[in-house]
């Protein structure tokens, strides 16, 4: 199980760390916080962390710590474009109920 | 669905907390938006792919406002409607529009700045220059999904205080919160991250598609100022299309082309310019109207041959702002290009070749200031962690300081430091036993406190009791990034503190600093010798001071004579300090000084005697 990304949001993360020129991978996380529980976290990776649980995904290392897993398990994290606007979206079957724009959920 | 953005580690922002910030480069031919996504600057594109918004606007008669290419397109088809290169306009009254016969618009003059009448009525151009910033406002929000926080537009580094009013009253009117006007040369630095590197001097050379920019800036502690700038407001990518198009007729012998016939030309130069930035040698074949072929080949020998003179025309300017600054090529540390015009190879190499160094050239030059406005941008809107340096640009019209004894101002902050900025001086008591001091902040660049302006006073208080001169008060002074000073008094032995805030430039227009700036000048040698006479009469009242408190503790050691030659010298020196003689003050005080050599050396003894009293030389 663990955690996966989409071809084309691995594509999309791969582009980015090379523009952004370091970076060993992507590391996705919750938090508590926001209007409805958890957040995700969403950010580069400049180094691994020794509690670290490493997903790879076509060919993107995908960083997450254990404490975060059981929220995240079996989430495919994709990219998007809607109109003009683009992004990346969690598709989480853990989420029970999330506030009107997304940014935060429950399980 | 929200769809999330990559954030630096350590930095996910809460939820709903991201804020969306961009970089506009409002130019005078095209205009662009940019902002920083997943931690990389980008330039937003329309539905269509593009980046650049050509910066025209048409009004229709009906009411609708159609900005960028249709406007663009509908040019020549609807002149008087349709409004291009605005920004030549941007805080300006009629006087100062050059040319105003050779344009198609009708011009109102109004006061302040000019109008423009079209079918939906006069325009100013704050005006037409908001339904720009609206339009890519609009694309921003659609492609960040969400309402803007703030923006940074770019300004000319020569634009003065009225254009850059204009430009921030146009982005209010398009619904646009304004983080900081940016200079675009300063913009362009930032996007090569010149303000990350090492200290120096750096060129930015902006040829566009009619008009050319240099700049020199200097960058010291992350701060860019500019030098100096020059320029041809009437140069530009245009003119190398028109050297192009007029060689196509000389090569292909056809008589004057009709109007249609003269676009085609004038595209294809343009688009045999833009090949030879890549290729060596471009193929033109084209029929005209008329039947007449055009078959020919350019080379970018020969192009670069026929627009040799044009590139020599930027050189003159670069010397000049060169020149304006004191510097000589081999300084420059650093050449930043800009404009699409900048792409030709020749260019490249004449700018190599003069400032004896590769030019920076590996981003896109019609995306780079609006790259570094986005940078910026997201810095300001508060996307970056804290313990990152701000970029800070903005100066102190007038200098800051504070009052000090006899009247005068003693500067903290001298005038065009940029800001934030903090500084500090050290001031002491000037009495024995004095608890209280009282703080008085002025602005102005006059020397006495009278001239200049008054901003806010307070009071220290709670000095332990001293000798004069002994207690060390520091007084800093800050101002933030929003102009905002504060100033806090601080005494060192004991750490007593008061402060204040003040919003220095509140209610001061830009004629009154003006004005206060001007008798700066004007008044320079009047002040010097009111603060030579105040100094010395503080000097006359201090020294008075000394004496008397040393006559009341060892007044003993003079015998009646003595004293007496003493008082009077001190009634003397009472009378030259209540006087304007700058001189006689200063005589008196000499001679104060002269009179009670024999008093301080007594004095000096007895101390000596005392200290000495009762100790063995082991002790010692």
């Amino acid at each position: 199980m663990g955690v996966t990304l989409s071809e084309k949001a691995a594509k999309h993360v791969a582009n980015y760390i090379a523009k952004r020129g370091r970076g060993v991978g992507l590391r996705l996380g919750v938090r508590t916080s926001g209007c409805s529980g958890m957040a995700y976290k969403l950010e580069f990776a400049d180094d691994l962390a020794a509690d670290d649980l490493v997903f790879e995904s076509h060919g993107v290392k995908v960083l997450i710590d254990p404490k975060s897993l059981p929220y995240l398990e079996g989430t495919e994290l994709d990219f998007v474009r809607e109109g003009l606007n683009e992004g990346f979206k969690f598709n989480n079957p853990n989420v029970k109920d999330e506030c009107g724009c997304g940014e935060s959920f429950n399980v | 669905m929200a769809l999330l953005q990559i954030a630096e580690p350590g930095e996910s922002t809460a939820p709903h907390q991201h804020r969306l910030a961009v970089g506009i480069d409002l130019g005078t031919t095209n205009s662009l938006v940019a902002t920083v996504r997943n931690s990389v600057p980008v330039v937003l594109n329309d539905d269509k792919g593009r980046a650049l918004l050509p910066s025209v606007v048409r009004y229709f008669a009906d009411g609708r406002t159609v900005v960028g290419h249709a406007a663009q397109a509908a040019q020549a088809q609807d002149p008087r409607n349709t409004i291009a290169s605005v920004k030549r306009f941007m805080g300006r009254g009629l006087a100062d529009v050059a040319h105003v016969e050779s344009m198609p618009y009708v011009f109102e003059d109004a006061p302040g700045m000019v109008r423009l009448r079209t079918a939906q009525g006069a325009k100013s151009p704050v005006e037409v220059s908001a339904d720009i910033l609206r339009t890519l406002r609009e694309r921003a929000e659609a492609s960040l999904g969400g309402p803007l926080t703030g923006a940074v537009i770019t300004v000319p580094a020569y634009f003065d205080d009225a254009q850059r009013q204009a430009t921030k009253d146009a982005a209010r009117v398009a619904g646009l919160e304004v983080l900081r006007l940016l200079n675009e040369p300063t913009a362009a630095a930032i996007a090569y991250g010149l303000d990350n590197a090492s200290e120096g001097i750096y060129a930015v050379y902006d040829l566009g598609g009619g008009t050319f920019d240099i700049s020199i800036l200097k960058l010291s502690r992350g701060v860019f100022e500019v030098l100096a700038t020059s320029g041809d407001a009437a140069l530009g990518g245009d003119d190398f299309d028109h050297r192009v198009y007029c060689w196509l007729i000389e090569a292909s012998r056809i008589g004057p082309p009709g109007l249609e016939d003269m676009r085609t030309l004038y595209m294809e130069a343009r688009r045999a310019k833009e090949v030879l930035s890549a290729q060596d040698a471009v193929h033109i074949g084209l029929k005209l109207s008329g039947g007449e072929e055009i078959d020919v080949t350019l080379t970018r020998d020969a192009f670069a041959d026929m627009t040799k003179k044009l590139v020599e025309k930027t050189l003159a300017p670069t010397r000049k702002a060169l020149r304006d600054a004191g510097l000589s090529p081999e300084e420059v540390k650093g050449v930043v290009m800009v404009g699409g015009a900048t792409r030709m190879p020749h260019v490249q190499r004449a700018v190599g070749e003069f400032f004896g160094q590769e030019p920076l050239t590996n981003l896109d030059p019609d995306k780079v200031v609006a790259i570094g406005a986005a940078i910026q941008a997201n810095v300001l809107a508060g996307n970056r962690s804290a313990d990152e340096d701000w970029l800070l640009l903005d100066v102190i019209p007038l200098s800051l300081g504070l009052e000090t004894m006899g009247g005068l101002v003693e500067k903290i902050i001298p005038r065009n430091s940029t800001i934030p900025t903090a500084r500090a001086q050290e001031f002491t008591t000037f009495k024995d036993g004095q608890t209280a001091m009282a703080i008085h902040v002025v602005q102005g660049e006059r020397e006495r406190v009278s001239d200049c302006r008054s901003l806010a006073r307070f009071e220290l208080r709670g000095i332990p009791p001293m000798v004069a001169g002994a207690a060390r008060i520091r007084v800093s002074f800050q101002v933030d990034a929003d102009g905002l000073l504060s100033v806090s008094a601080r005494e060192m032995g004991t750490g007593i503190e008061a402060r204040i805030e003040v919003k220095p430039s509140y209610g001061l227009g830009d004629d009154e600093v003006t004005r206060m700036l001007r008798e700066g000048f004007e008044h320079a040698q009047e002040d010097m010798s009111a603060r030579a006479l105040a100094e010395q009469r503080v000097e006359a009242q201090r020294l008075g001071e000394a004496t008397r408190a040393a006559l009341a503790a060892d007044g003993d050691l003079l015998d009646p004579a003595e004293r007496a030659a003493i008082d009077a010298v001190l009634v003397d020196l009472a009378k030259a300090a209540a006087g304007e003689d700058t001189p006689a003050i200063k005589k008196a005080i000499d001679v104060l000084g002269r009179s009670t050599d024999e008093f301080a050396a007594r004095r000096m003894n007895r101390s000596i005697q005392r200290a000495l009293a009762g100790r063995s030389v082991e002790s010692l």
